[in-house]
């Protein structure tokens, strides 16, 4: 395995460009993916079943919403806010979208010094993104809060049609889970680049498998990955 | 020159990634309960899949006893005859088919077919199990909840999937049905992970992709799909959640429940039928992939001849998983759907009908002036090939619109499914447990008792789906308690109902025969040694049988040819293993 946590070896160099390197990876043997990680391709290969998931969930959210018959709420009345007197439309989800993408910025910059072994720099950027993420789950905790309160329920709103509080509450959830994950994993994984695990390759408690710093860079594509996923959310549930 | 295939002579490249270092269990309990080892998962996923498939089994004996004989058995009331018809399905369908391909010959299989030690994150793999086991005891666990199970059918189609006049529908059972299904898909996905990186990147030495045994590419291709699919039940079933436990009207239309207005309003019932079948689709394959290659290696293996078109093989395989994702709508030509997209789901649904024919082709012509035994595992694969041939072609008729409408929701499609995904695939299950069970505990299985057993099943197979074919084009509907006095009903329907229902019976008396089989040469079966098959692929060049932990004792094996060199001229045996090294270039003076 050791070999295969780094990015880049000298095989690489030698290798053939385009498709016909590509058809030469495939019919290689041992591995298709070279110089890919066990990790990294389970990762990936996850992140690709997970985009069904949220396609499907978003492709559901268009039909429900073409098929009710009942108007659909304005999403810029319904996500503005009134601060210091001026009524600002989507404020807070500008907010929130900015937030998580400046923590794609932080996490990327984790992966770079973990690379360089930067202990200290790779778990404060990490911790970082972790608050970053923290950020974004509370300021949703408001919003779902001020919704509420306003009496958007699951099962129906005060201003139309019902799938508006069902889309809304469900898609929502479900990303605010995944960032929730993701900052739990971000601060595991800072705990051990703190500790030095990846300097020593200790072993990890659920893989049983010994760790890198590639580890930075498969949460990092988690994170990446999460972050992507808001930016159609955003397209298709706020800004439609 | 004329016994070593070109590709068998390639220099063998030295090895990427270095040995790895297993988890070794230090007692009883990590050693055989929460193994990490993909062998030991494997037997407890094959178990667990059919303790849930006996289920499944009495349930269908229960449902035969009312269809052949209405009004006779007290014990079954309309509700229960469609809690037991959908229980049966989704039991069958997801529970035991793709728990046992994938979960246990796909555990089982891959490391060992690849050369790898185990899966590459065995305690994921262990998890996988765990959460499948708790996915399989919580739809358990309906039969003996308030209201008892779901009777939705086993497509749980909305509305009348959560309403009060279906059993189950406001009780427990719809519930319980859809939490165990999201389980299932959690775990599955811990595993299938595991199962698709271990084939693309923890090879061994020599062993390409267009190496691998078929087992390992209908195994590999059928959980990428699972892997794609399982995502649109897994938000079918969240979202029918919601409707059910939140009262959200994702899939609910406005509607009149029981006299009053319900609650709901303004979903769509088509939407969960898109999503379903986008997942159910593709889960027909997910059953007949791993079937297709595992048949392919047991016929090569028994006619003692090399696959034929390996290569065609291969490439059939991924481009009926690819096409799979986009013939779903052929569920729906009676769904109320714009109808001219019937047209298009009906085009892309007959071109499967090339790549499966494809195949069909090629299995006939490997047995072609083969060599063959009439083993046990090798009389399932044949009958797999009649049966899967004469499933695929009623599919013919109801992949067309026009056909397909009259035809839906009758005996003829009950008759369809279960030939070509039901029938067919059990037996290559049956084939594959009496070909590899040598392997798992180091003895065959009795002959005898194997030949007697395939035959009822077969036989007795043909007896029951064959006329419900005919029930069908008179127009019998499926899922119906009992036909009544209908005037397009003759009495002989009823008598082949009754027919039926006495094979059924009979066959399922037969399973028990080759359970006794399985439990009995576990201690008294005649010892098998290595390699009772003399079969090329690597699982059966272990060092050990049963293969220990980690596989293969100190050196990882190196694969010099592809998995079907049987009966090579010129060789000293019938067979080359995978591992053996080509003969030095010199050494060929003294051949034919």
């Amino acid at each position: 395995m050791a070999e295969t946590a780094l990015t880049a070896t000298g095989e690489s160099s030698a290798r053939i460009a385009g498709w016909r390197g590509i058809a030469a990876d495939w019919s290689s043997d041992q591995r298709a993916f070279k110089n890919v990680s066990w990790g990294k391709a389970m990762m990936w290969i996850f992140l690709l079943s997970d985009t069904f998931i949220f396609s499907c969930f978003l492709l559901s959210y268009m039909t429900t919403r073409m098929s009710t018959t009942v108007p659909w709420p304005d999403t810029s009345e319904v996500f503005a806010l009134d601060i210091g007197g001026k009524h600002i439309p989507m404020i807070l989800i500008a907010i929130m979208t900015f937030v998580l993408i400046s923590s794609s910025g932080t996490m990327a910059m984790a992966v770079n010094f973990g690379y360089r072994r930067d202990r200290v720099k790779t778990a404060a950027l990490m911790l970082a993104t972790a608050a970053f993420g923290a950020t974004f789950v509370s300021m949703q905790g408001f919003e779902w809060t001020k919704l509420i309160m306003e009496g958007v329920r699951p099962w129906g709103n005060p201003w139309g049609a019902e799938q508006f509080g069902s889309c809304f509450f469900l898609i929502t959830g479900f990303h605010g889970t995944h960032v929730t994950i993701g900052v739990i994993f971000l601060i595991a994984i800072a705990r051990k680049v703190l500790r030095g695990d990846f300097d020593v390759e200790r072993r990890g408690f659920f893989t049983s498998r010994k760790g890198y710093y590639e580890i930075v860079e498969i949460t990092g594509l988690y994170w990446h990955f999460v972050d992507l996923v808001w930016v159609f959310i955003f397209a298709f549930f706020y800004l439609w | 020159m004329v016994d070593i295939p070109y590709e068998a002579i390639a220099d063998v490249p030295p090895a990427e990634v270095p040995d790895v270092e297993l988890y070794h269990p230090k007692s009883w309990v990590t050693k055989y309960v929460f193994s990490q080892d993909a062998k030991v998962i494997a037997v407890q996923y094959a178990l667990t899949a059919s303790a849930i498939g006996l289920v499944a089994l009495v349930l269908s004996w229960m449902m035969r006893l009312q269809l052949g004989f209405p009004g006779t058995f007290s014990f079954i009331d309309p509700n229960q005859y469609l809690q037991f018809i959908t229980m049966h399905g989704m039991i069958m369908v997801i529970f035991l088919l793709t728990a046992l391909f994938l979960g246990g010959f796909g555990n089982y299989l891959i490391p060992l077919m690849v050369g790898a030690r185990d899966m590459v994150f065995p305690y994921v793999n262990m998890l996988s199990y765990w959460v499948y086991l708790l996915a399989v005891l919580v739809l358990g666990s309906s039969f003996f909840a308030p209201g008892g199970p779901t009777g939705a059918g086993w497509t749980l189609y909305p509305p009348q999937a959560i309403l009060s006049g279906t059993p189950g529908g406001r009780d427990w059972g719809i519930i319980l049905m859809l939490v165990s299904l999201i389980l299932f898909i959690i775990g599955f996905t811990m595993g299938g992970l595991n199962y698709v990186v271990t084939v693309l990147q923890a090879r061994t030495r020599g062993m390409t992709l267009m190496r691998l045994p078929l087992t390992v590419w209908g195994i590999f291709t059928a959980t990428i799909m699972a892997l794609l699919a399982f995502p649109a039940l897994f938000v079918a079933s969240v979202m029918m959640l919601f409707d059910r436990a939140l009262g959200t009207s994702f899939f609910m239309p406005t509607l009149i429940e029981m006299g009053s207005l319900s609650k709901y309003g303004g979903g769509s019932p088509l939407l969960f039928q898109h999503l379903f079948w986008f997942f159910g689709h593709p889960e027909v394959y997910i059953v007949a992939l791993p079937a297709f290659g595992i048949v392919s290696d047991l016929i090569s293996t028994h006619a003692r001849k090399n696959i034929f078109g390996y290569r065609m093989m291969v490439w059939a395989i991924v481009a009926i998983g690819a096409l799979s994702f986009v013939v779903w709508a052929h569920h729906m030509y009676v769904s109320g759907m714009y109808p001219y997209f019937g047209f298009f789901f009906a085009t892309t649904t007959l071109i499967i009908a090339i790549p499966t024919a494809i195949k069909v082709y090629n299995w006939v012509l490997t047995l072609w002036r083969g060599d063959i035994h009439l083993t046990v595992p090798m009389l399932f694969a044949l009958g797999f090939i009649i049966t899967f041939v004469n499933g695929g072609l009623t599919g013919l008729f109801l992949g067309n619109v026009v056909v397909d409408v009259p035809l839906s929701a009758t005996m003829f499609v009950v008759a369809h499914f279960h030939m070509v995904m039901g029938v067919a695939p059990i037996l290559v299950v049956l084939g594959a447990i009496y070909h590899w069970y040598p392997k798992v505990t180091g003895r065959m299985l009795n002959e005898v008792l194997g030949k007697f057993h395939f035959w009822v099943t077969f036989l007795g197979a043909y007896m029951i789906f064959f006329p419900m074919h005919y029930l069908g084009l008179l127009g019998i509907p499926r899922r119906y308690y009992a036909l009544g006095d209908a005037a397009f009903i003759p009495p002989s329907a009823h008598t082949l109902n009754a027919f039926i229902s006495v094979v059924a019976l009979t066959v399922g008396v037969a399973q028990m025969v080759f359970l006794f089989n399985l439990v009995w040469s576990l201690f008294r079966g005649k010892p098998s040694g290595g390699n009772p098959w003399r079969a090329t692929t690597l699982e059966w060049q272990t060092p050990e049988t049963p293969p220990g932990h980690g596989n293969w004792g100190k050196d990882l094996p190196v694969v010099y040819r592809w998995a079907y060199d049987y009966s090579v001229p010129g060789a000293k045996e019938d067979f080359i293993p995978q591992n053996q090294p080509p003969v030095p270039r010199g050494a060929h003076g003294a051949g034919p």
